[in-house]
């Protein structure tokens, strides 16, 4: 018997492609998913007119309008979408930097789905839920243990709602001691997440952001000429977006403390610094984490995420509220905290994805946890000297230096010599069945490219996404074509993205849709 | 859909031969004795073969001769001729075959060479018609070039396609080649082209995308308007973001010139030092600039009006600087520049500078030394 032939390198992978209407086109008129049996006459004589309660404000004038279709065309059609997508169960996920695509074990999946945890309901009585409410109380112990803070809340619902309940928190502490109008100003860096920049403005505040010195790190003489008076806070990433890490990070807390200001870690992603360095240890006064990153629950395209934020003792006050104590003997919801700036989410947070996240913690331990981190920065390292062996490929700023847990690469060269733009680089590798991103908006690193491969992927997994970079790299420089017309062998089609920023193209309903087309 | 093509076949020739430009006849005949290839007709051609896959999807208008036609004839094309430049072709012959390009109208007009071109091209049509350069020149001070000549051409290519494409003013700045010879940098602000740009947006929807352009000058102009005080003189120097400022205002702005306002009305159009240093006795002033073109230059280029005694009277405290963000990006970290002419104040203005780029935004960014 002839073997099987091998399988080349990289792969010949070919997505489905259903050109699957909307859901809305597939409707029929009078299709149904399920027929209600009609109500026997005896129980209708009992009931009588079960709507007449209704208020006529309360009643819709004409039904809405729901596409009509039976099950198996509902289904097919979902199964379908779901064929023409990819996600960190079917491809190299390390295309996504800054987001840490990490593999998030389907055993805490079953755990969430468990009846004893899906049928609690938020308004049980606090004796009925002692099981979440001691996750609740535990997770927090280890989040303080990770980042040595001295109190967390779990409420916000996602990494920028923690970060707002943070900026809520500066101001309800500068507000406490009279200072809350004249410190008005916020600053961060420009390689920061951008939601810091955003949610303190949604907050009112002025924003100053600091660009990097000409190494490639925050400048520190730029951060001295921005502190005054005026400082509410310093929201800050570190490692940047950039994958560098700021050595002069305490001198950046000194000065912001110097002026009265507060100092608030961005640790959404701290992936590669668990067990290795702690946010309170390095002066600072609030920090956060995004659960669906570092801590493994999934990220739910769009939610439900968990953001935590952490607080130093001097902050605690401010903490939203209700927090969950423990007396010794029972966990419960404190409600009473006068100085709290109250709820930033319903209910008490994404409690299946706290439930994760314990269970994440609980599997690796402490030792464990420092091993993850140790072991995505190894990989991350690893995949820079393959990238950076390909040609047309940079890593900008802190030359011969090491990165952290992603690197932020730079086509520059590629583009220059070929034409070739990074984003065209993404629609090609769509069709070696991978994900690619840029980077977030500014592209203040020309044709950008973010790479984070975590702890999750193995070696032949780095090598693999490593061949199909310098395959599309060679093809820039022999067949650019093949690139600017990619992918081929995707489901997709490029997206014109005018339709983004044109508020009389976009539409995010069917109805917008229709209005906005019948002209 | 037409496309023009300009080409100023003596552009750039100078440079390789060590000449800094290639404006005057004497200095052309010096180059080519020199050995100097003539390299614009082989840019322009350059940027057209971006544009082969689409011919047929549109008529190519071009200047006769040295002047268009050859280029346009070495990517594979055969254009309409427009215009019948003198032998040799001069500055007068890039004006009117500009004109005549305006007269059709084309809808995007490629012109191949430097600054001087630009400048050419500026006089005869000014913001009426798109238009685009193909960097040929030796001098390449203004923003109305494309990267390379591809680029050039891929923005072409985009407009057959259909995307919608936007336009913003941008510089044509030259400077004298006489003095730049000599070793002095004297450069002049001539004007505003209609230069489309392709924003490149990322695929992530994570990211949304930013406003547009006079969104974001109007946001900027907003966050000025609101902390003007009474009984203060605002010195607007030259150029569209601080135009946006004038506009909120509701005031005229000349966009070459430094303009005087109070809050309630205009004080001066385009005043000149000693007019500034005059208004500036009875009154204290506030500086608004934005750095001009890909230099970063803040002060002594294109805005020489308000010089050294102007910055020293109004104080480094009171200097605001408006840019858009991507104008800082676009200096890859590099420092503003300053060149009042007076060293002490050069070094006055070192250090770092509060930058406006939107409302409640701003950015802190050096002046070099």
């Amino acid at each position: 018997m002839k073997p099987v032939a091998p399988k080349p390198m990289p792969r010949r992978f070919h997505q489905a492609r259903w050109d699957e209407p909307i859901i809305f086109e597939l409707s029929q008129p009078g299709a149904r998913g399920v027929l209600v049996p009609e109500v026997e006459a005896g129980i209708k004589e009992e009931a009588g007119d079960v709507a007449a309660k209704l208020p006529d404000a309360l009643r819709r004038k004409t039904p809405p309008a729901l596409p009509e279709l039976a099950q198996i065309h509902v289904l097919r059609h979902y199964a379908r979408l779901s064929q023409e997508n990819l996600g960190v169960d079917l491809n190299i996920d390390v295309g996504q930097g800054t987001c840490t695509m990490k593999y998030s074990p389907k055993v805490n999946d079953q755990l969430a789905r468990s009846p004893k945890m899906a049928d609690l309901h938020p308004l049980q009585d606090e004796t009925t839920v002692q099981g979440i409410l001691e996750i609740m109380w535990r997770l927090e112990q280890f989040l303080k243990e990770i980042s040595g803070m001295d109190r967390f809340s779990l409420q916000p619902g996602a990494g920028s709602a923690a970060i707002y309940a943070n900026v809520a928190m500066v101001r309800a502490y500068h507000e406490s001691r009279g200072e809350g109008r004249q410190r008005d100003e916020v600053i961060t860096t420009i390689f920061s997440h951008p939601s810091n920049a955003a949610c303190a403005k949604v907050a009112g505040y002025k924003i100053i952001t600091i660009y990097p010195d000409a190494d490639g790190y925050p400048d520190l003489a730029a951060l001295k000429a921005a502190v005054s008076e005026r400082t509410a806070a310093l929201f800050i990433t570190n490692p940047e977006d950039t994958g560098i890490f700021n050595p002069h990070i305490q001198e950046f807390v000194q000065a912001v403390h110097e002026a009265g200001g507060l100092c608030v870690y961005d640790q959404a992603n701290a992936n590669g610094i668990l067990g290795i360095t702690r946010a309170r240890d390095a002066g600072f006064d609030l920090c956060h984490f995004n659960l669906h990153k570092t801590f493994s629950t999934p990220h739910g395209c769009g939610g439900p995420g968990a953001g935590a934020s952490g607080v130093s003792a001097e902050i605690a006050p401010f903490l939203p509220k209700p927090t969950v104590e423990f007396d010794g003997t029972r966990y419960f919801l404190d409600f009473d905290r006068p100085q709290s700036v109250g709820k930033i989410r319903p209910w008490y947070g994404a409690a299946q994805n706290i439930l994760k996240a314990y269970a994440w913690i609980m599997a690796l331990g402490a030792d464990g946890l420092r091993e993850a981190a140790e072991i995505a920065v190894l990989n991350n390292n690893y995949l820079m000297k393959k990238v950076l062996e390909i040609r047309g490929v940079s890593a900008p700023y802190a030359a011969g230096k090491r990165r952290i847990e992603q690197v932020r690469y730079s086509w520059e060269k590629l583009f220059a010599e070929t034409g070739v733009h990074s984003e065209e680089i993404g629609y090609r590798a769509a069709d070696f069945g991978t994900h690619y991103w840029t980077s977030h908006h500014p592209y203040i690193v020309p044709e950008p490219m973010t790479l984070e491969p975590t702890e999750s992927y193995s070696q032949a997994d780095l090598d693999e996404y490593a061949a199909i970079l310098k395959r599309i790299a060679e093809e820039a420089y022999t067949d650019p074509e093949i690139i600017q017309t990619a992918p081929h062998n995707s489901t997709g089609h490029k997206i014109n993205h005018e339709a983004f920023d044109d508020p009389a193209a976009w539409a995010v309903t069917w109805r917008a849709y229709k209005r906005k087309t019948a002209k | 859909m037409i496309f023009g093509l300009i080409v100023n076949p003596i552009a750039g020739i100078g440079g390789r031969v060590g000449l800094k430009g290639s404006d005057g006849l004497e200095t052309q005949h010096k180059a080519l004795a020199l050995g100097a290839q003539p390299q614009a007709n082989l840019r322009a051609a350059k940027a057209l073969e971006a544009l082969l896959p689409l011919k047929g999807q549109f008529d190519l208008a071009a200047a006769a001769g040295e002047m268009g036609e050859t280029a346009a004839r070495q990517a594979g094309f055969t254009p309409r001729i427009v215009s019948r430049p003198a032998q040799p072709s001069s500055a007068e012959d890039t004006r009117r075959a500009a004109l005549e390009m305006l007269n059709l109208p084309v809808d995007l007009l490629l012109f191949a060479g430097g600054d001087g071109t630009a400048r050419d091209i500026c006089a005869a049509v000014g913001t009426n018609i798109p238009c685009l350069g193909i960097p040929a020149g030796v001098k390449i001070y203004s923003a109305v070039f494309a990267t390379h000549p591809q680029a050039a051409g891929e923005i072409a290519a985009s407009y057959l396609r259909g995307e919608r494409i936007r336009t913003h003013e941008a510089e044509v700045i030259d400077l004298d080649e006489e003095t730049y010879r000599a070793g002095t940098v004297v450069t002049r602000l001539y004007g505003f082209l209609q230069v489309p740009y392709i924003a490149r947006w990322m695929q992530n929807k994570k990211a949304p995308s930013p406003p547009s352009e006079p969104v974001r000058m109007e946001a900027i102009a907003a966050e000025i308007v609101e902390s003007m005080k009474p009984g203060r003189l605002y010195i607007l120097g030259p150029g569209t973001t601080t135009r946006a400022i004038a506009s909120r205002l509701g005031f005229p702005k000349t966009l070459v010139g430094v303009d005087v306002y109070r809050q309630d009305g205009v004080a001066a159009l385009d005043a000149n030092e000693d007019q500034l240093l005059a208004l500036l006795q009875d009154q204290p002033g506030e500086i608004i600039v934005t750095p001009i073109g890909g230099q970063g230059f803040l002060f002594g280029r294109g805005n020489q009006q308000i010089g050294p005694r102007v910055i020293q009277r109004v104080g480094r405290g009171n200097i605001t600087v408006v840019s858009l963000a991507e104008k800082l990006h676009a200096l890859k970290g590099e420092p503003f520049l300053v060149d009042t002419g007076d060293p002490a104040v050069d070094a006055l203005l070192a250090g770092y500078l509060p930058v406006i780029v939107g409302y409640r935004e701003r950015v802190m960014y050096r002046v070099a030394v």
